[in-house]
Parts: structure tokens; sequence; C-alpha cells
């Protein structure tokens, strides 16, 4: 067994510093007959930055998207800070949460996605502070002065009343990361948040995300082909096959010395020489 | 007395035309169309959100309007609502009518703003009232609003269809002074003149608005 923490052998109460901040529960994922992800257990603990790699088509974005609740859950159950997500058990019966309950939730998730979906008939400013004033209450003008702050630290100070069709796709995806931000989200979901820019480009918007990781204590869930990134932000790499977990560790176990079979001839894959590779960017 | 066109008649009836445009025909044409216009957005928001069968129905009835002739649904409105003052039957009709066409305008709208636009909403746990008013409906109707313009010109030209239930539009109008003088050329022709310098200049206009709004986006 690799380098891991199991919080599960650990019977502790259900306080906040053993709570973990996304609990897999025999999750089980179906697209029609296909069946994407089953049985499938894990947690992120609190601050966690957990990165998603395996094959494409392993069900990372699903993994994601269910966390987001943009997919539904075919069975399982999703735990968020010891709350149930979307469904829970009642009576010995799996039940849907109202959509009421299910928002309560959600509010502290906030995503990142490849293609940015930024509003394009908002401006940046707008797209920003949309969500801050007409979900978390806040006035105009304390959602703007936190805007602008956000535009500060992914470095769009002069960005606030661009259309976002008029900016680059780095641009776009740095508002849509200080838009994400500006929920103030415990848990950041980034799905290959580079892999729609230019290579010029990713290394922009991967140092404002290393800096988030540095600066906050958000806990991250990250799907990314960029290994070096995984292994400066992550403390945690989990291995995706099959809709299971097939072997986690931390970036550097996993990427010198990765234990299962999978693991090595993936790695091998998209790092060719791993010792060539790696610490390149 | 009996030559093609004659002139004198022609400015005698042109204040009765341009009197009964302005009373009834764009009357007419700007109520139906801003109930055509909310109208078919509601429908199509509600055919979007209501359950499978209540959807199945909406659009049952929706087939149903738009498949039978404008002048057969004045008619049945107006024998069957025989209190009702035949412009108000005309306004709600000529708006019930094109409001089946505005939706589906609509529908294709909202079905052209992609997918990941509702994501990020979600992702934003935006509320559905703000996902519409904000979102959607902002990038839907940059796609329609050359569409809904040509609905409105159509119920325009329609607007004679009135005077099948009785009420004194323009054409009816030019019809009632041809009775009386004899002379049905000049009102017809003015009519349809009439017609022309309305109809063209909003359409120039819808074309500009299209360019507009398309060099926003
Ligand atoms: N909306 C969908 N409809 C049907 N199948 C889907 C859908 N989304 C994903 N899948 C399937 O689920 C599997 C996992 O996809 P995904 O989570 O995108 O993998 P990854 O992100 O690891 O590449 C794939 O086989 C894919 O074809
Ligand atoms: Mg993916």
């Amino acid at each position: 067994m690799p380098t891991t923490t199991e919080p599960e052998t650990v019977p502790a109460p259900a306080t906040a510093a053993t709570v973990p901040a996304i609990k897999f529960e025999n999750v089980e994922k179906r697209f029609g007959d296909n069946v994407v992800l089953k049985d499938l257990n894990f947690e992120v603990a609190k601050g966690d930055r957990v990165t998603l790699i395996g094959p494409s088509g392993s069900g990372k974005t699903t993994i994601l998207r269910l966390v987001m609740t943009l997919e539904d859950l075919s069975g399982g159950f999703i735990y968020i800070d010891g709350e149930p997500l979307t469904h829970e058990e009642r009576g010995g019966k799996r039940v849907e949460l109202g959509e009421k309950a299910q928002k309560q939730i959600r509010k502290r998730i906030g995503m990142v996605f490849q293609q940015f979906n930024l509003f394009p008939n908002m401006s940046v400013l707008e797209n920003i502070i949309e969500a801050p004033v007409h979900v978390l209450g806040q006035s105009k003008e304390e959602a703007t002065a936190r805007a602008m702050e956000l535009l500060e630290s992914v470095g769009l100070p002069d960005k606030a009343d661009a259309h976002p069709l008029e900016l680059s796709g780095g641009q776009q995806q740095r508002v849509a990361i200080a838009r994400a931000l500006a929920m103030d989200p415990e848990i950041l979901l980034l799905d290959e948040v580079t892999s729609a820019l230019d290579p010029e480009i990713v290394g922009e918007v991967l140092g404002i995300l290393r800096h988030i990781a540095a600066t906050t204590d958000i806990t991250m869930l990250i799907v990314t082909h960029e290994m070096q990134f995984a292994r400066d932000v992550s403390n945690r790499v989990m291995m995706f096959d099959g809709g299971k977990v097939v072997e986690e560790a931390t970036p550097e176990v996993m990427f010198t010395n990765p234990q299962h079979e999978r693991t090595q001839s993936f790695l091998h894959a998209v790092l060719g020489n791993a010792e060539d590779q790696i610490g390149t960017r | 007395m009996n030559e093609l066109w004659d002139w004198d008649a022609a400015y005698a009836v042109l204040p009765e035309l341009l009197l009964a445009f302005l009373k009834v025909t764009l009357l007419v044409t700007v109520v139906s169309t801003a109930i055509a216009a909310v109208l078919g957005l509601v429908i199509a928001i509600l055919r979007m959100s209501v359950p499978k069968p209540v959807a199945v129905v909406i659009n049952f009835i929706g087939d149903f309007i738009r498949m039978t002739p404008i002048v057969v649904q004045l008619l049945f409105a107006y024998w069957t609502f025989l209190s009702v003052d035949a412009i108000v039957i005309g306004i709600a009709v000529f708006g019930i009518h094109y409001s089946t066409y505005m939706a589906e305008v609509y529908r294709a709208g909202i079905e052209s703003v992609p997918k990941g636009q509702w994501e990020a909403t979600k992702a934003l746990s935006m509320s559905k009232s703000r996902t519409w008013i904000a979102v959607i409906i902002p990038q839907a109707l940059r796609a329609t609003v050359p569409a809904l313009g040509n609905y409105a010109i159509s119920m325009f030209k329609d607007t004679p269809f009135l005077l099948t239930i009785g009420v004194v539009e323009m054409v009816r109008a030019g019809l009632t002074f041809g009775g009386n003088h004899f002379r049905y050329m000049e009102a017809i022709t003015l009519a349809g003149v009439i017609f022309l310098l309305a109809s063209y200049p909003t359409s120039l206009l819808i074309s500009r608005l299209e360019k507009r709004l398309a060099y926003n986006y």
C-alpha cells in the first residue's frame, strides 16, 4: 500500500478537525448502460489539495461534476463537511434532498471550467459580482471592492469593464478564477483549466493557482495533465482507472516511485522519461 | 371622372386612411407585438420548466393555433365573445397567435445558449430567476431579435384581416370611402403605400440592430 492517510480507520467523533471536506461513499455513476464509477470511496480532508490523474475517460471529470452537482448521482452518497450533498439515508432508504437543502451545500463549492464559461453578456466586473450580490446578498459596493481586489490578484485590474470575448483565453480563465473565488468557496474544483489555452499562457494561469494554493486554505480537487503543477500544489495524488482509485500517494512518491503497474505505465505515457520531464516547467 | 387615377379622391381618402392607420392598425400591431413578445417568452420558459406531460399539452395548443388560419381564429373569437369589443378581440387573437411563433423563436434562441452557461450559473449557485434574467434571456435574445422583428412586420401586414370582424382598420376605411365615392383604386393603392412606408424602414432598423448585437458579442 502506498503512502496514504486513512481517516476511516480512526473512529473519531465527527468534529471539525476530522470531518472530511469531501467524502464519496459507494458512489456509482452510470450514463445509460455505461458504468463510469462503481463503489467509489474516498475522502478529501479540509485544506487538502488532491490531484486526480488517470487515462482519458477514467471518470475524473465526472467526479468533479458530481461534486458540483452538474451530474446526477446514480448511486451512493457524497458528503460535504459531513453533510449530504444530494442524497441521504433516511429510514434505510436513499432519498434525494430538496433543492433548497442542496443549494445550501452547493454554495460552499466553486468550480473553474476548461472552457471558462464566463457570461459574455456581462462585463468582467459584472461576471464577478453577480453571485456575491444576488446569491450571498452582498451590497454592490462591497462586492465590487472585493472583485477589484481579486482582479488585482489575478493581474487584470484594468479589465473590469472589458467584456469576456475581448480578452485572451488566459485572461478569461483568470477572470473565471476570480469569479469562483469571489464566492469564498471552501472547496474549489479545477477541471483541466489550462487545456484550452495556448502553451505559452498556461504558465500565467498556473502561477495564479499556485499563489492561491499557497495563500489560502481552500480545499482543492484538481484534474490536470500538468504534472509539475500537480507536484507543486497538491499534497495527494490519486490515480484513477476503470472508475476506481488504483493508487494514491503524495506527489513525491507517486511521481518518482509509483507502486501500481497501471500508474507506472500511465505516468510513463504522459511523462515519457519522468526524470527528464518533471521539473522543466 | 372615370380615369384610372383621380388625385382629388387620393387627397380626400388620405386623411381617413392615416387616421385608421394610427388609431387601429398601428395600435393593434404595437400592443399585439408586445403581448406576443412577452407571452411567447413565458410559453418558451414554461415549456422548459414544467413536467413533460404539461409541456406536451402546451405544445399541442401551440401547434393547433399555428396550424389554423388567423382569420378563422378572429371569427371564432368574435362570435364566441360577442360582448367583447371587436378591437380587443383583434388584439388578443393577434397577440396569442403570434406568441406561438415567437415561442418557437425563443426556444431556438434559448437552445443556442451553450450548456456551459447553465453549468456556470449552477456552479455559482444562482437562483432560477437570476439564471434566466441575467444570463439566458439576454444571450437568447441576441439571436432572436431579428426573427421577432420580422414577425412583428408580418403581424402588421395581417391587420387587414380585422375587417372580417368589422374593425375599421386602414383597408376597411379605404373600402368604405370607395363604396361612398365609387373610387377604390386610390384608397387601396395608398393603403399599400402606407404599409410599405412603415414596414420598410422597420426592417432596415431590424437588420441594423442585428448587426449591432452581433458586433457587441
Ligand atoms: N454526458 C455524458 N453522457 C454519456 N457518457 C458520458 C458523459 N460524460 C462522460 N461520459 C462517459 O464517462 C466516462 C468518463 O468520462 P470523464 O469523466 O469525462 O473522464 P475523464 O475526465 O477522466 O477523461 C467516459 O467513458 C465518457 O464517455
Ligand atoms: Mg476530463
